[in-house]
């Protein structure tokens, strides 16, 4: 049995995943910009199983509910899914507590994603990978490019949709959330989400050369280009995307086809 | 009637793995089991487990069910996934941690220059720790385990710490990251796997498939 270290990563069969990104609010899967003119994107089973057979590695799920009344709504779409598509189920979006994360998990997630919260009691992250393992806590960072103090390149976090600066360093705060005991980082480039220029991969290599975890590129895709690019050039592990998949633009198997033409490993099922 | 056992010890993605085998052998009674005797009934057991090894052998010993997870070891088909793998070795070096022991062998974290430690930003990229996401499966040795899957098949795989196996006879399947590592075992009635075939798709649907229609 050969245990003798491979030529650093080029041994390495690991594949770069893709995860497409599914919006949820009041217990239905919506396409929408920023909050309005959101449509009802169908059934959540279905769309997730469409990925699925696509070939995605995993799915997020993204709580858009604005009031706690409705965020319970999203367990029965996390139990349908996690019943019938076998791929990680990540779920975010309004985490609060350690009892949250727990409805989450029985409900059938694979992975909590924890975002504002965080920031507010980071020991909640030190706390819920205690009790839960790193392997299902996700911290969720938002950053925007330029400090408080004026210092270039660098990242601030926002928390509440990236309504509210928090003067953290991005860099430094994921260094933090992953000594906390984060499994993964999820980082979004609130200066690229929606705009699809593609990722900021300045920020995307800096967080992700500062972290031993994996990061999940987000924000800014517009093209299948893009999501190579993070993948290379922003050395991330996985790259989330929404809207390309949605809008039928791209399915998740021609993304994965680009890259692999590109001599990215990526898992492409038969 | 045949029955499967997954232990709830209070560890692990027991419900993950409940979902899977119901899919997969939908006529099998699948049932999440806390109490000994019910696994001693079983006609099969299905063995996970997920976190840290010390937190996982300490509740494993407080739930009572050690025992009934070693008779059903001698006995009938066993099947460990992630940390109930790792379990069935002799000690583990998270946390330093004396295992189960039916399998002579370490478990051991993934070490060397070829993974990233967190704080060297150099311009070499490193491997990420947990090793976390889809790898392929060389299938070392055939197994009943293995019908209908491909040689090389992706699974999923989230961990930071592998066995190591002393007797290699025990290796069905590897896996590269970094090193190779053993990512399969087998001996008699126990299979066990480091990767999640509860979330490896239809490949990993079929491997609970296989165990569930397993004679040893």
């Amino acid at each position: 049995m050969n245990t003798k270290p491979d030529a650093a990563a080029a041994a390495d069969a690991l594949t770069r995943r893709i995860i497409p990104c599914l919006d949820v609010t009041a217990g239905r899967v919506v396409k929408g910009v920023n909050f309005v003119d959101l449509i009802d994107a169908g059934d959540p089973i279905e769309i997730a199983r469409r990925y699925d057979e696509q070939g995605a590695d995993e799915l997020t799920f993204l709580d858009i509910t604005a009031t706690s009344d409705g965020r319970d709504l999203i367990l029965p779409i996390i139990e349908a899914v996690a019943s019938q598509v076998f791929i990680p189920l990540t779920v975010g979006g309004g985490v609060r507590q350690v009892g949250d994360i727990q409805r989450l998990l029985n409900a059938g997630a694979d992975k909590i994603s924890i975002n504002s919260a965080a920031v507010a009691n980071p020991e909640l992250v030190r706390d819920a990978a205690a009790y839960h393992g790193s392997q299902c806590i996700v911290v969720a960072i938002d950053a925007r490019r330029g400090a408080a103090d004026g210092t270039a390149p660098r990242w601030e976090v926002y928390t509440h949709g990236g309504r509210k600066a928090t003067g953290l360093d991005a860099v430094q705060w994921a260094r933090k959330m992953a000594e906390y005991g984060a499994g993964e980082i999820l980082l979004t480039s609130m200066d690229r989400d929606g705009t699809r220029s593609g990722f900021d991969l300045e920020l995307t290599r800096a967080v992700s050369d500062a972290v031993a975890v994996p990061v999940i590129a987000s924000g800014g895709v517009g093209g299948l280009q893009d999501l190579a690019d993070g993948v290379t050039l922003g050395r991330a592990s996985a790259v989330l995307a929404a809207s390309i998949f949605h809008y039928g633009q791209h399915t998740v198997r021609e993304a994965k086809e680009f890259m692999a033409r590109l001599g990215i490993k990526v898992r492409l099922p038969s | 009637m045949n029955t499967i056992a997954i232990v709830d010890y209070g560890m692990g993605n027991f419900h993950s793995v409940a979902r899977a085998l119901r899919a997969a052998a939908p006529e099998a009674d699948i049932r999440i089991c806390q109490e000994a005797q019910e696994i001693d009934r079983a006609s099969r057991v299905v063995f996970p487990g997920q976190g840290a090894m010390p937190d996982c052998m300490r509740t494993l010993r407080a739930s009572g069910l050690i025992d009934a997870v070693l008779r059903a070891a001698r006995e009938k088909p066993l099947l460990g996934v992630c940390v109930g793998e790792q379990m069935l070795f002799s000690r583990s070096e998270e946390g330093n941690t004396p295992c189960l022991d039916i399998f002579p062998g370490q478990v051991r974290r993934f070490t060397g220059p070829q993974f990233a430690d967190g704080h060297a930003a150099d311009d070499a990229p490193r491997l990420k720790i947990p090793h976390m996401g889809w790898n392929r499966v060389r299938q070392t040795r055939r197994h009943p385990l293995w019908n209908g899957i491909a040689d090389d098949a992706y699974f999923y795989f989230v961990h930071s710490y592998y066995a190591e196996p002393a007797d290699p006879a025990l290796i069905v399947g590897e896996t590269h990251y970094g090193l190779g590592f053993t990512c399969a075992v087998a001996a008699a009635n126990i299979f066990a796997v480091q990767f999640h075939p509860e979330k490896s798709a239809s490949d990993g649907l079929q491997l609970y498939r296989n165990f569930v229609n397993w004679a040893p």
